[in-house]
């Protein structure tokens, strides 16, 4: 639905920009960002401001894609506020604790993203649980093992651990002192799930999972197998940031992680996705990432009041979903006028 | 196999939810280039049954054959896979989606190879846009419109149309007139014999008698999950179906009679006569 490449002479038409459902995204970034800039000055829009609001997309946007994908399909994931915890911990331990190679404790940290996406799938298929309790669920039974196990095998809540060069150099470095290294790794997933969603030929899945899940049994579509992948995805998304984290700060807590739960959602929501199901594209998620960003950010170079940030994504996301439903109606409505 | 060997059979299936028993001992059969209309009330198990056709539940007891062949469907892929398509009742078409997408929805073709097979959009537009012409909706010329922009008539013609184009032997529409103004079921309607006309058997449900009359060859009435009448074409007038489908006294008497035959004969709902 949102593979407008080629479409026809490729010239630009108002047509094909309102059928594309992150046009109210990108509106809405524009504004927000013109609004920091106008107030931030020089420094918003140089190199500080843009690594600072960068290196925050990067980190929600590394979990936004995947949780974005799994409410197109219809579902929710709360567990990724304490799986970015438990993958940093279990790092931290297995590298910092016992010695092991860094490799192990990356390999460590992300099995336990898939695992409990795993579970959170199995739970979501198998019973009629809905997802938003189910993963509300999951994210307490981490949280409550992270702590069970950090104070259990270190005695005490917070493991440090220093990377090699190498690791560091992949997953924790900021280059020039001001860009982190995961803003690269972000736009690799961002690549790999454009692909997914909207050039592969599974990306209809996707959609059909979320526009009506019995209808796309009845035609054929593994629907278990997909939510399971998807919620395998989402944990997979919040462990490589929790493993990105230790590399970074050299350390792992227990705790923290649990604003990842409301910023993710936030992000793909301000990016035009349905919160029902069934709607949605990698680049809106991408534009309301980076919306999020700047309110999170431009706040201190503007020189608000922290406040005032909060109010602004709190109207940024309700004028995204009202916004939304009408740039829905109009891609609906656009073609029959035209004949 | 003969050309008169039922495209598809159904023999004394059984389906029960659990506890709840939905059909009983249904037998019924379809030729190619036949449209059996299957009547009945509202609960009456019509949609059950042709989700155990579709490949959807597994019949609890009795048999499926196929060409003659007793089969079991491994899910409603399997079920596609031998020719058997089904426009289910509700939904099977996705508003937010395009016309392109939703007509090779788990089929999509691909180009490119390995892990970069790409869905291939032109190659699904045009085919989607052709063969939702060839059902005469000539007004729909851009397969990138999203469906929720489409009459009630264009998605069900455009779920038939993917349907027939899958290579399907067996049509089978679960109500597709229901919410269609009088213009738009009469499309369908024509688009039923078209399907009948090209050699397909078509399973075709309905609550109302006139488009039963119109399409059907053979009619089998469907009350309380077993069949109470099955006819063919002209041994009824539309009175008698009307009567046996909508309802009045001939109904009542008939739900009556079955339900206390089946008290009194271990559950078996009376035999009916099979009309060949
Ligand atoms: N999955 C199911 N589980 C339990 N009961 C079901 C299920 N599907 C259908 N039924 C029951 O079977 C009966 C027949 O339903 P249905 O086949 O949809 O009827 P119809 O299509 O003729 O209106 C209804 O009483 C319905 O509640
Ligand atoms: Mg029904």
């Amino acid at each position: 639905m949102a593979t407008q490449t080629s479409s026809g002479s490729g010239g630009f038409s108002i047509g094909d920009l309102i059928r594309r459902p992150e046009t109210g995204s990108l509106i809405g970034f524009i504004v927000v960002y013109v609004f920091f800039a106008s107030l931030g000055g020089a420094v918003f829009l140089g190199a500080p401001g843009w690594s600072s609001w960068l290196n925050i997309a990067a980190e929600v946007g590394i979990i936004a894609l995947p949780v974005g994908l799994l409410m197109i399909s219809g579902e929710f994931d709360l567990s990724v506020g304490s799986v970015v915890p438990a993958s940093s911990m279990t790092a931290a331990l297995l590298c910092g604790h016992y010695g092991l190679p860094s490799i192990f404790g990356i390999a460590g940290g992300l099995t336990v993203g898939l695992a409990v996406g795993f579970v959170n799938g199995l739970i979501v298929t198998r019973t009629t649980i809905p997802s938003l309790i189910a993963t509300i669920g999951t994210m307490f039974a981490v949280m409550g093992l992270t702590l069970g196990m950090a104070v259990l095998i270190k005695g005490s809540t917070s493991v440090s651990y220093v990377p090699d060069a190498t690791t560091k150099a992949l997953l924790g470095t900021f280059i020039n002192g001001m860009f982190n290294v995961s803003i690269f790794w972000w736009i690799g997933f961002v690549a790999v799930y454009f692909f997914f969603l909207h050039f592969s030929p599974l990306g209809s899945w996707v959609f059909a999972l979320g526009g009506d899940k019995e209808s796309a049994r009845n035609a054929g579509i593994p629907t278990n197998k997909l939510t399971i992948s998807l919620f395998m995805a989402s944990g997979f998304g919040a462990a490589f940031v929790g493993v990105a984290q230790v590399m970074t700060y050299q350390s792992a807590q227990v705790a923290g992680g649990q604003s990842f739960i409301f910023n993710s959602i936030m992000c793909v929501v301000i990016g035009g996705v349905l919160l029902t199901g069934g709607a949605g594209s990698v680049i809106g998620i991408v534009l309301g990432t980076m919306t999020f960003a700047v309110v999170n950010q431009g706040i201190f170079f503007a020189a608000l009041d922290p406040n005032i940030g909060s109010i602004i994504i709190g109207a940024l996301l309700l004028a995204a979903v009202l916004s939304n439903d009408s740039f829905r109606a109009l891609a609906m409505n656009y073609a029959s006028k035209k004949k | 196999m003969s050309a008169n060997t039922p495209v598809i059979e159904l023999r004394n299936v059984d389906k029960s939810f659990g506890p709840i028993d939905v059909l009983h001992e249904i037998s019924l059969k379809v030729r190619a280039g036949e449209v059996l209309c299957l009547l009945g009330d509202n609960g009456a198990g019509k949609s059950t049954l042709i989700k155990t056709l579709a490949g959807v539940h597994a019949p609890t007891r009795g048999e499926i054959l196929v060409d003659g062949q007793p089969i079991t469907f491994d899910g409603p892929r399997d079920a596609q896979d031998r020719g058997i398509a089904t426009v289910h009742q509700f939904g099977g078409t996705y508003p937010l989606m395009s016309i392109g997408r939703n007509f090779f929805l788990g089929m999509e073709p691909t180009k490119g190879f390995g892990p970069f097979k790409v869905f291939d959009r032109a190659k699904a537009n045009r085919i989607a846009v052709e063969e939702v012409q060839k059902m005469g909706i000539t007004r729909i010329t851009d397969g990138d419109r999203l469906v929720g922009g489409l009459s009630g008539g264009e998605r069900q013609s455009l779920a038939i149309a993917r349907a027939v184009y899958f290579g399907a032997r067996v049509l089978i529409l679960d109500e597709p007139t229901a919410a269609l103004g009088v213009k738009q079921a009469a499309h369908v309607l024509r688009i039923v014999n078209e399907a009948k006309k090209r050699g397909l058997a078509v399973i075709f449900i309905t609550h109302q008698v006139m488009h039963a009359m119109t399409v059907g060859d053979h009619f089998a009435v469907l009350i309380r999950g077993a069949i109470a009448a099955d006819f063919r074409k002209g041994e009824k007038t539309r009175e008698e179906i009307t009567d046996l489908m909508a309802g009045g006294e001939t109904m009542a008497d008939l739900e009556a009679s079955i339900e206390g035959y089946m008290e009194t004969h271990e559950g078996h709902p009376p035999k009916v006569n099979t009309a060949d």
